[in-house]
């Protein structure tokens, strides 16, 4: 075992081993730390900043971030939490995200968080983002209008030599994810379904099995996001 | 100098309308309209989306029978997916029947005791103030209170097929995403009164009695009031049945005489044309065969016992005898008389939905068939308002490139039209004074179409009209509010 640290989480004491990141050892002392591109058991990027914590008085993403022996780390201040609350907002008035007939519903992540931090009326302005559905792929459709560019296709899904099959595409805010259309040719259908399953939203669907779990069913119909870590107050 | 008057909005019908009556120098009607004032699109913003979410997106158009919307896609998907319209494994196709028919429970109920009642119970003459639901619910409490029971029955049933009770997710191309759970089952059959089948029946049986009733004290109105003929299309079963799930395609005339022979709705361009008129976001649609003048059809519950042969539930046949005995075999063409048919399908809705529930393939566990892909499907539904089209096709990669729909409440568009007309001509045409009845006799017949002009509307209290007196250069003479 990994030398033990001590650090606190808005005041609570928490143990933790050397080398964790805050958002695997929060998790670990049952306190939840919001994350959209976070995977666990494969490299963080930082890409979302929805896990940003203040350390020291300093903002800092917490699964990119190493605890530390006597690390003092605010996470449900108020300003942190408005600041999770902004970032979800800024992403739904980024992309084109209708919810209502998105087969992810109920199962996204990002409505998980909207929830969470009662989106009501976004403060910013809906950009309404010329976004384009591809569909050319035989078993995967991606649709851009829901894309968070979370990356977590990009470092989940991967033939057998570690090469990824998808990559980004274009430059600045046109951004897109691809998929590499060779090394993806011989997608079997449990890759596809991976590659479904590791978007947090509903930006890579798998052909032909839309709304397939029923309403009540689904992952978050049976409890809300972050519950499984720690008891939530409602 | 000319007169047009205008009521906007209609009240007591899903959506927004106007109805505009221009009149001559000597007062006689000219010319009256039904406006539909909203825009919807589906058809277009669907286009370019997967296939498989048209019926969840679809749906959203509406907020009071979106079941209806959600199965007749689903209906055209299942051809695209190669289940062929009549290929669901018995659990996809029962789960599906029984979603629908807790619909038409649930808004023929709505229809009937929240919208319709006061005009019943309390007269056409009523003043506004008395004539609305809250009064209903004041003056006849047990009546308001199986009216919000049944809706209630229904809407469980849909939650217990669909997911939810408004815009659900249960239908899938090629069959159904649940099925029913003997607890479920066991809520439906076994719950304590009022939420159980048997009581929904014996209240359905109630409210026809209700309509009965009226109809003896008030024949004279009931059967003459907007009463005009016309041709009746539908949905029948291949052996003539009602069947508001599915069926072939039979149109008849004003004498009974068969227009349309029972086809195969994936043909119906074949048979049906839509006429586009520059003062109506409402496509007229029309049987080709008759062309646009003389084409026109009802749909709905009138028009479905006027085309089929028999009702396969024991009690709603019974009453069905007794509806058609009243014309002696012929077809009904009295506007008034919808009201009678909604109820008797209420009864029949009432009698599937226990059949149904009693039913072990609502257990079954093979719940999506599929086969062949096609690149178009065509699902016909018998939506509560009547016979609904929705038409499909997809490209290569599964988005959907074309989207055509035709829903109940556009099929009914010339006849809400003719019925406005009828109404205006009889109480309106020659009269110097405006009543506030004469406007709600005009609405009184839209009403009986139970038009779904897009999602709910309500009118609680004071009637929301406006009337306009306008003269021929178009400025305003009088104006007169509630």
């Amino acid at each position: 075992m990994n030398q033990l640290i001590k650090f606190k989480i808005d005041g609570k004491e928490c143990m933790g081993e050397k080398g964790q990141n805050i958002v695997d050892a929060a998790k670990d002392n049952q306190i939840y730390i919001p994350t959209l591109c976070n995977i666990p058991g494969i490299k963080p990027r930082g890409a979302c900043r929805i896990c940003t914590v203040r350390v020291n008085g300093r903002l800092m993403t917490a699964c990119t971030s190493p605890i530390a022996e006597g690390m003092e780390i605010e996470s449900k201040s108020v300003d942190i939490e408005n600041l999770r609350k902004a970032i979800i907002e800024l992403l739904f008035t980024e992309g084109n995200h209708f919810c209502p007939s998105c087969e992810r519903s109920g199962s996204c992540d990002l409505q998980a968080l909207g929830y969470k931090y009662q989106m009501l009326i976004p403060r910013f302005k809906f950009q309404f983002t010329d976004r384009a559905v591809e569909a050319s792929h035989p078993k995967l459709i991606k649709d851009h209008n829901r894309c968070i560019l979370c990356k977590r296709c990009i470092r989940a899904i991967k033939d057998e030599k570690g090469r990824s099959l998808f990559a980004f595409g274009k430059r600045g805010h046109h951004v897109e994810i691809n998929i590499d259309t060779k090394l993806s040719k011989d997608m079997t259908d449990e890759q596809a379904l991976e590659a479904t399953e590791i978007c947090p939203v509903g930006a890579i669907l798998k052909k032909e099995r839309g709304f397939i779990e029923p309403i009540g069913q689904r992952k978050y119909d049976k409890q809300p996001i972050g519950s499984d870590i720690e008891t939530l107050e409602h | 100098m000319g007169q047009k008057l205008t009521i906007e909005p209609v009240t007591r019908v899903e959506g927004h309308g106007k109805v505009t009556i221009h009149l001559d120098d000597d007062n006689n009607v000219v010319q009256s309209r039904l406006h539909i004032v909203e825009f919807r699109g589906f058809e277009r913003f669907v286009q370019g989306r997967p296939y498989w979410e048209a019926p969840v997106l679809v749906q959203r158009l509406c907020g009071i029978c979106p079941v209806s919307h959600h199965l007749a896609a689903a209906k055209a998907l299942d051809v695209i997916v190669g289940a062929g319209s009549e290929g669901l494994t018995p659990t996809g196709e029962k789960m599906r029947r029984l979603m629908h028919y807790g619909q038409m429970f649930q808004s023929h109920a709505l229809h009937f005791f929240h919208l319709v009642s006061p005009d019943l119970l309390f007269g056409i003459d009523a003043k506004p103030e008395k004539r609305n639901v809250i009064e209903v619910a004041k003056e006849f409490r047990e009546l308001a209170v199986q009216g919000v029971m049944m809706r209630k029955f229904g809407q469980e049933i849909i939650r217990a097929t669909a997911g939810k009770k408004i815009h659900g997710t249960g239908a899938i191309p090629g069959g159904i995403n649940k099925n029913l759970t003997l607890e479920e089952r066991d809520f439906f059959v076994k719950g304590p009164d009022p939420l159980n089948i048997d009581k929904m029946i014996e209240w359905s049986k109630e409210a026809i009695n209700l309509f009965k009733g009226y109809h003896k004290e008030h024949r004279a109105l009931v059967d003459t009031f907007a009463a005009f003929p016309s041709n009746h299309l539908s949905l029948v079963r291949k052996d003539g049945a009602l069947d508001l799930y599915h069926g072939v395609l039979r149109a008849i005339d004003q004498d009974g005489h068969k227009i349309l022979h029972d086809i195969d709705y994936q043909n119906y361009l074949d048979y049906i044309g839509e006429e586009v008129r520059s003062w109506s976001y409402m496509k007229f649609p029309f049987l080709k065969s008759l062309g646009k003048k003389e084409g026109w059809y009802r749909v709905g519950p009138l028009a479905r016992l006027n085309t089929c042969d028999f009702i396969p539930t024991p009690l709603a046949q019974k009453e069905f005898e007794e509806f058609r005995d009243y014309t002696h075999g012929k077809p009904n063409n009295m506007s008034m008389h919808m009201h009678w048919a909604r109820l008797i399908e209420t009864l029949h809705a009432a009698e599937a939905m226990r059949d149904l529930l009693n039913d072990p393939d609502l257990q079954g566990g093979e719940l999506v068939t599929k086969g062949q892909k096609r690149n178009e499907g065509v699902g016909l539904i018998e939506a509560p308002r009547g016979t609904l089209f929705h038409h499909y096709k997809i490209d290569e990669n599964d988005l959907i490139s074309m989207c055509n729909l035709i829903v109940s409440t556009t099929n009914n568009n010339e006849p809400m039209n003719m019925a406005v007309r009828k109404v205006a001509d009889e109480l309106i045409s020659g009269q110097r004074s405006i009543k506030e009845s004469m406007l709600n006799a005009v609405e009184v017949a839209i009403r009986a179409y139970d038009p779904c002009l897009s999602c709910a509307t309500h009118a609680l209290g004071k009637m929301p009209l406006e009337i306009s007196l306008i003269d021929a250069r178009g400025e305003l003479l009088d104006k007169k509010t509630n």
